[in-house]
C-alpha cells in the first residue's frame, strides 16, 4: 500500500535529469526531498503527481500500475513556492475549488472548507480575496486547497521559501501536525538541511539527479552512505579534507597528525576522505580525542546562542559551529579542536567507510 | 533649518513644473481664453460669455460627428480587444518563433499615421487596389469614395490592421508574466481550458487590459490623421469624426472661438470617459 517508483528516469535530448531511481514511500508517510536547486527534486515530484512523464520507469500506486495517468485522473494535491490561488475567488472559494471540480454537495463543500480553514487558522479572512492577504495567509489558503479534497498524495515543493522568517518557524511547527493522521503520502521539497531535520520522516538526498540516499531522516543524516550525501545533508557544509591512516595516526594539512580516535581505529591504512560536520568542530576544548585546527579567522558570525567561525586552513575552509559567543577577530590565528571520535571517513569511491 | 530644505524642494519641483505649464496648461489657457471671446480679425477681441459654448451644444454636425465617434471607437475596442487577447493566447510562449511574431506584430505600429492612411487608400482603390479590385471581382459592390457602408468597412478595418498589434503586444506581456505553476495548479485542480482562460489568465490580464481599453479608447476617440488622408472625412461627412469636424471649423471656417469651445468639450468628453472606464473596471478590485 504505498506509492512505488521502480527505475524512473528523465531525460530531455541529451540532458539527464532523472538518473534511473527507485523508491517506495508508505502510506501515511512524510518524506523529505532534500538537494539544492536544480538537483531535480522538482521533476521528480511532477512525475510522482503525473505531470511530467518519466522516460522510462514504472510508477505503481497501491500495487495499480499508474505509469501515463494524466495528474487530473491522480487523486493528487501540490503547493508550490510561489502562493497560487485563484485571483479572483476568495478564500472559501478558493480552498472549495478542487470540491466543487468533484461536483461534491453544497453541504459536505461547506463541512469539509470549515475544517480545512479551521486547521489553518483562515476563518476570519474566509471572504478575502488572495490578494488581501499576507504572504503567510496565502500560502495557508493553497494548503488548505491541498489537504481539503483528501488527495493521496500531496506535494509540496519548497513551499515556505517565499516566507519571512518568522512565518516560515509557525507554518513550519504546523505542518507536520496538519497531515498527522491522514493516510496521504507527502512529499516536501527543500534546500535546507534543518527542515528535513524539524520533520522527521524520510528523508531522500538528491544530488544532480540522484537520489543518493533514503530512509528514516535521522539515520540519513546520522549515518550517510556517502560523502555526496553529507555535503547534501549538512548545513553549515560538512568540512572535509584528505587524510592518511598510518597506524595510530591520520596525516592530513601537509604535514600535521591527529591520533585516530574511535572511528577511524577500524580502518586499514590508506588514503580516505575525512568529514567533521561543523559542530563537531569547537573552539573550545573537546572531550574525547581531539585533532588541532588551526588557520587565519576568514569570517566569525555570531547568532545570539550559536557562534560560525570560517576559518582559512592551508588554502581550504573549515567551518566551525558551536554554542556560545565566541568572538573571534576576522584575520586573526585561531585553533579549533575537531572531535575525532565523530568524524565521518569516506573512500576515494565516495562511499563512507567509517 | 527645515525652511531652508523646504526652499529647495520648491527649486527640484520647478523644471518638472515649468514643463508641464509649457506642455498642458498654457495651451490650455490659451484655448480657455478663444473660447470665451469674439475675433473679427485685427487681433480684437470681445467678450462673448458662453455663447460659442451654448452654440455648440446646439449644433447639430456637432452631434452628428459625436454620434459617429462613439460608434467607431465602441466599433473597433468591440475588434480590437477580443482579437488582441485571442492572437496574444494563441502565440507561442518560448522558441525562436517568439521573436518572429514580435517582430511581424510590431511592424504596423511603426509605419508613420499618415502613411497608414496613403497605404489603405491605394488598397482600397476600386480600379487598381488589391482590397478594392479584389471585393469587386468577387461581386461585392465596393467603392469607399461612394459608399458609406464601403468607407466604414475601410476605416475600421484599417484601425484594426493598425493598433490590434499594441492590445497583443500588452496582452502577450500580460501573458508571459504568469507563473507556470498556476497553470500547472489548475491541471492538478483538473481544471478545463476554458476554466484556466475564465479564473487565471483573464484576473491576471485585468490590470493590462484595463490600460489597453483606455489607450486604444484615448486613441481612437481623437483618430484624424488615417482618416482624413483615407476619406477626408467622406463619402459627404459620413466618416467625420470629431477632430475632423474641429480642424474643419478652426482652420477652414477659421471660427476661433467656436473651435475653441469645441476643443474643450471635446477635451472635457474624452476625460470624464477615461475616468469612467477606469473607475468601472477597477470598482471590481475595491469590493
Amino acid at each position: 500500500m504505498a506509492l512505488e517508483l521502480i527505475d524512473i528516469t528523465k531525460r530531455s535530448g541529451a540532458d539527464i535529469h532523472i538518473h534511473p531511481t527507485s523508491l517506495v514511500l508508505p502510506e501515511g508517510s512524510f518524506n523529505v526531498l532534500l538537494g539544492t536547486t536544480l538537483s531535480g527534486k522538482t521533476t521528480l515530484m511532477q512525475i510522482m503527481a503525473g505531470i511530467q512523464q518519466p522516460t522510462s520507469g514504472i510508477i505503481r500506486f497501491r500495487g495499480k500500475d499508474v505509469t501515463g495517468v494524466a495528474v487530473q485522473q491522480r487523486n493528487v494535491s501540490m503547493v508550490y513556492q510561489q502562493f497560487i490561488n485563484y485571483p479572483n475567488f476568495s478564500v472559501y472559494d478558493n480552498i472549495a475549488s478542487p470540491l466543487k471540480v468533484a461536483g461534491m454537495s453544497r453541504a459536505e463543500i461547506d463541512r469539509r472548507v470549515m475544517a480545512a480553514a479551521d486547521l489553518l487558522r483562515l476563518k476570519p479572512m474566509l471572504k478575502r480575496r488572495p490578494s488581501e492577504l499576507s504572504g503567510g495567509q496565502q500560502q495557508r489558503t493553497a494548503i488548505a486547497r491541498a489537504i481539503v479534497k483528501d488527495s493521496d498524495l500531496i506535494l509540496l515543493d519548497e513551499p515556505l521559501a517565499n516566507l519571512d522568517y518568522k512565518l516560515r518557524e509557525e507554518l513550519r511547527d504546523e505542518l507536520p501536525k496538519l497531515f498527522a493522521g491522514r493516510n496521504a503520502i507527502v512529499v516536501y521539497a527543500t534546500t535546507e538541511p534543518s527542515e528535513a531535520l524539524l520533520f522527521g520522516g524520510n528523508t531522500a538526498t538528491l544530488h544532480e539527479g540522484r537520489v543518493t540516499q533514503f530512509g528514516p531522516t535521522a539515520s540519513t543524516y546520522r549515518t550517510p552512505k556517502d560523502l555526496q550525501t553529507a555535503q547534501v545533508f549538512s548545513d553549515p557544509p560538512i568540512n572535509t579534507a584528505p587524510v592518511e591512516k598510518r597506524g595510530d595516526r591520520l596525516l592530513l594539512f601537509g604535514g600535521k597528525s591527529w591520533p585516530a580516535g574511535a572511528a577511524a581505529s577500524r580502518l586499514a591504512d590508506g588514503r580516505y576522505t575525512l568529514g567533521l560536520r561543523p559542530h563537531h568542530v569547537s573552539p573550545l576544548p573537546v572531550s574525547g580525542v581531539s585533532g588541532e585546527v588551526e588557520g587565519r579567522v576568514l569570517v566569525t558570525e555570531l547568532s545570539g546562542s550559536e557562534s560560525v567561525i570560517h576559518l582559512d586552513v592551508a588554502g581550504s575552509t573549515w567551518v566551525s559551529l558551536s554554542h556560545g559567543i565566541h568572538p573571534l577577530e576576522v584575520g586573526a590565528q585561531a585553533r579549533l579542536h575537531a572531535d575525532v571520535d565523530r568524524a565521518l571517513f569516506f573512500a576515494p569511491s565516495g562511499e563512507r567507510v567509517s | 533649518m527645515t525652511k531652508i530644505e523646504n526652499n529647495r524642494a520648491w527649486w527640484l519641483v520647478l523644471p518638472v513644473f515649468l514643463m508641464v505649464a509649457f506642455n498642458a496648461l498654457l495651451p490650455l489657457m490659451t484655448v480657455v481664453n478663444y473660447s470665451v471671446q469674439e475675433t473679427f480679425g485685427n487681433n480684437e477681441f470681445f467678450w462673448s460669455g458662453t455663447t460659442w459654448f451654448q452654440q455648440l451644444l446646439h449644433d447639430d454636425q456637432f452631434h452628428d460627428s459625436l454620434k459617429r465617434q462613439i460608434v467607431f471607437t465602441a466599433v473597433i475596442l468591440a475588434i480590437e480587444i477580443p482579437l488582441g487577447l485571442a492572437i496574444a493566447l494563441c502565440m507561442p510562449r518560448s522558441g525562436r518563433w517568439v521573436s518572429v511574431c514580435l517582430v511581424l506584430l510590431a511592424l504596423p505600429l511603426l509605419v508613420p499615421w499618415n502613411v497608414v492612411g496613403s497605404m489603405w487608400n491605394i488598397m482600397a482603390l476600386p480600379d487598381i487596389g488589391l482590397l478594392g479590385k479584389g471585393l469587386n471581382a468577387l461581386g461585392i459592390p465596393y467603392n469607399y469614395t461612394r459608399q458609406p457602408i464601403s468607407a466604414w468597412f475601410t476605416v475600421v478595418l484599417m484601425d484594426v490592421w493598425h493598433w490590434t498589434s499594441l492590445v497583443v503586444l500588452l496582452c502577450y506581456a500580460g501573458l508571459v508574466a504568469i507563473p507556470d505553476a498556476y497553470y500547472q495548479a489548475a491541471k492538478v485542480d483538473g481544471a478545463k481550458p476554458w476554466a484556466v482562460f475564465r479564473y487565471i489568465q483573464l484576473p491576471k490580464l485585468k490590470h493590462v487590459l484595463t490600460i489597453a481599453i483606455l489607450l486604444r479608447f484615448m486613441d481612437s476617440f481623437m483618430i484624424y490623421t488615417e482618416v482624413i488622408v483615407l476619406t477626408g472625412g467622406g463619402p459627404g461627412s459620413t466618416t467625420k469624426f470629431l477632430s475632423i469636424d474641429l480642424v474643419q471649423k478652426a482652420l477652414g471656417g477659421f471660427d476661433l472661438g467656436p473651435a475653441a469651445a469645441f476643443s474643450i468639450v471635446y477635451f472635457l468628453i474624452i476625460l470624464f470617459l477615461s475616468w469612467l472606464f477606469y473607475t468601472l473596471m477597477m470598482r471590481e478590485e475595491a469590493k
